[in-house]
């Protein structure tokens, strides 16, 4: 070759990004290195599992009338709570609202999910803080939540409430204790739990006084005899053994259990943990509903679904798989104002994005809900923010109407797994319904 | 018993602990009901459980699970062993077992006294928010652990991982101490530390026996309270 003529560039292919080691994956294992602790946010599972957009209802047709749209009633009432409790609680509509702590919530957020759930004829719950008169004063129903680290438990709230969860663990973490690091134990938050200010709170993953099903039957005998056997009381699970606990749980004595999938928000947890425990929402109603019917309990024992519930669409895929009302926690919050679009710059200096945001932990939520920060918290008008969240159950209350009555039906409760495909073999295997325009349910050997 | 106050029997070989219950919870302010006497409990659970009243029972024999559970403003007298959760989150009042006392004795409580004559087992004062427990014999393992507020007075030994996690409960033993759990460690015995075993020793009734500088002092060396990388083998 004549040494004077350049040769050609060679080719070059073009960067390629590693589908394993992808960016996010990346900017992890750079924060792990710089800071040498776990990453921990709120929400729920971010990854992309089967969930109920992989199903569809199939609408009446020649075989199947439906109702008319406007004109022909379609109940959305359920009642919880009718195995023991002497007072059951009555809800205008399927759709609670899950437990959040005072702690992780603002006051005025508290008090908005209040005002929205009462205007809508629906519950709401406490969570690991205690109660405030917040949310009492403005939820005509409410829950209360009896949590491992029992913060704030009292007997005087026990009777205020209208019902008691005894939460087992929740979706995003199975297994796990909660978390409310120093920046939002702020003197109020640090008195209702008898802790030091400014301390990162750890929350006990298990019961202090029961551990297993008899002893838990015990657990809730004893909460009977405290309220007078007048409350219903739920167990709430994080999806893990959905047949399991919930066979156990109604051997122990619960009214209502709880199912909340992994999808399911929490205040703060590992990033771990959240993604890599506990099992989707879709793949545990199931599971859940054929524990009660082998026990003879399906409508008599209440079934409570939670995690990722967005829409009416989704509330109404949740009964038909046989659930009895659903829980909405995240999309409460979105209602309410959090991740809202109009705090963008704020949330580019917190490092992130409306939509994005999940650090609830660190108490500097610009929409003023996830924070103790004073001058923050007084973003949220909790009248204004109220009425958001009525406004957004009144249309999953519609939308989820809208859909039965397409499928016949005179009430919500009465749609079924029968009116349902799936669109994907993982959702048919797991929602246990066919696979759109086959009649082929996977897995239906006699397993589960 | 005052003047005009009203003694009650109730028999749970012949009635349920439902009604029993009830009865103690339908207590009105200022009724003359003030002491109770029960028999035959037989071990049965959540015995006097939620009694908010200035009433004495006294429990003659061993009790289950959560006797005197959530307890307000009573004084509940066991004349035998308690099982599992005895005074389980009391708010005020006095609970006390002549005989031993299963585990998490006292857990979550917030106020009031719970002594025990003999033994208490595994996880005594779990989580505790305020009581001040005392316990004549010893204590098993994970006893206070995450303790938050309130008093420990153990006269005998205390097994593993005492104090394992603890906030600002404060821990008196006078025995061994198998060992301490993360992050508690003995401190000074301060005299302001032996005045409050003093006044627990007269809760006890045993003030004048003993003598406070026989016991050892133990708290939180506040360590874990923030997260850091450094202690992360310590959680």
């Amino acid at each position: 070759m004549n040494e004077h003529v350049k040769a050609p560039a060679a080719p070059r292919t073009l960067p390629r990004e590693s589908a394993t080691f992808d960016a996010y994956t990346l900017s992890e294992i750079r924060r792990a290195a710089a800071t040498g602790i776990y990453d921990i946010r709120g929400a729920g599972a971010k990854r992309k599992v089967p969930h109920f957009d992989d199903l569809l209802f199939l609408g009446a047709s020649i075989s199947r009338y439906p109702l008319e749209g406007y004109r022909e009633r379609c109940g959305t009432d359920v009642v919880l709570g009718t195995r023991f409790a002497k007072k059951p609680i009555e809800l205008k509509i399927p759709i609670t609202i899950a437990g959040m702590s005072f702690g992780s919530l603002s006051g005025p957020a508290k008090e908005a999910l209040g005002r929205g759930a009462s205007q809508m004829g629906t519950s709401t719950t406490t969570g690991d803080g205690g109660m405030t008169q917040e949310e009492r004063g403005h939820s005509k129903t409410l829950v209360y939540q009896y949590l491992p680290s029992r913060y704030g438990m009292n007997p005087d709230d026990i009777r205020k409430a209208d019902a008691i969860e005894v939460v087992i663990g929740q979706g995003a973490k199975p297994g796990g204790g909660g978390m409310l690091l120093g920046q939002k134990i702020s003197p109020r938050v640090a008195k209702m739990r008898t802790l030091p200010e400014g301390i990162d709170q750890r929350s006990a993953c298990r019961h202090p006084d029961w551990t297993g099903p008899d002893d838990l039957e015990i657990k809730i005998e004893e909460l009977r005899e405290i309220t007078d056997w007048e409350k219903p009381i739920y167990v709430k699970v994080g999806a893990s053994r959905p047949y399991y606990d919930t066979a156990l749980a109604v051997k122990a004595g619960a009214d209502v259990v709880v199912v909340d999938g992994m999808q399911g928000g929490t205040a703060a947890t590992q990033e771990v943990f959240i993604e890599n425990v506990g099992i989707p929402t879709l793949a545990c109603i199931r599971n859940a509903v054929k524990a009660l019917q082998d026990l003879g309990m399906h409508r008599k024992v209440q079934l409570i679904v939670s995690g990722g519930i967005r829409n009416g669409a989704d509330v109404a895929k949740a009964l038909a798989l046989g659930a009895d009302a659903v829980a909405i926690g995240t999309a409460a919050l979105v209602a309410l104002g959090d991740n809202d679009p109009k705090w963008e710059s704020e949330y580019e200096a917190l490092g992130t994005r409306a939509g994005a945001y999940d650090d609830w932990h660190e108490g500097r939520d610009p929409a003023g809900i996830t924070t103790q920060d004073a001058e923050l918290m007084k973003r949220l008008d909790p009248v204004m923010a109220g009425r958001r969240l009525a406004n957004y159950l009144a249309v999953m209350t519609l939308e989820a109407q809208t859909i039965a009555r397409a499928c016949g039906k005179s009430h919500v409760h009465n749609l079924e797994p029968e009116d349902l495909v799936a669109l994907t073999l993982e959702s048919a295997a797991m929602a246990q319904v066919p696979l759109a325009g086959t009649s082929w349910v996977p897995g239906q050997d006699g397993r589960f | 018993m005052n003047a005009g106050a009203q003694s009650n029997a109730f028999d749970l070989s012949h009635s349920t602990v439902r009604e029993l219950n009830a009865a103690l919870h339908g207590l009105k302010q200022g009724s003359n009901a003030l002491f109770w006497r029960i028999a035959h409990p037989g071990g049965l659970h959540a015995i006097a459980a939620g009694v908010d009243a200035p009433v004495t029972i006294e429990i003659d024999g061993p009790v289950g699970y959560y006797c005197g559970g959530m307890n307000k403003q009573a004084t509940i007298l066991i004349k035998g062993s308690a099982g599992v959760g005895v005074a389980e989150n009391m708010m005020s009042g006095l609970v006390h077992v002549e005989g031993d006392a299963s585990q998490a004795a006292g857990a979550t409580a917030h106020g009031g006294a719970l002594i025990i004559d003999g033994n208490a087992a595994a996880r005594c004062g779990i989580s505790m928010k305020g009581i001040d427990i005392v316990v004549k014999g010893s204590v098993g393992h994970m006893s206070a652990f995450m303790a938050q507020a309130g008093t420990l007075t153990v006269f005998g030994d205390a097994g593993e991982a005492l104090g394992d996690s603890i906030y600002e409960a404060r821990l008196y033993v006078r025995g061994s101490v198998t060992s301490l759990g993360a992050d508690c460690i003995e401190k000074e015995m301060r005299d302001e530390h032996k005045q409050q075993l003093f006044e627990r020793f007269k809760l006890a009734g045993v003030d004048g026996q003993i003598d406070p500088s026989e016991f050892k002092r133990y708290g939180s060396a506040r360590n874990l309270y923030h997260f850091h990388v450094d202690n992360a083998s310590n959680y």
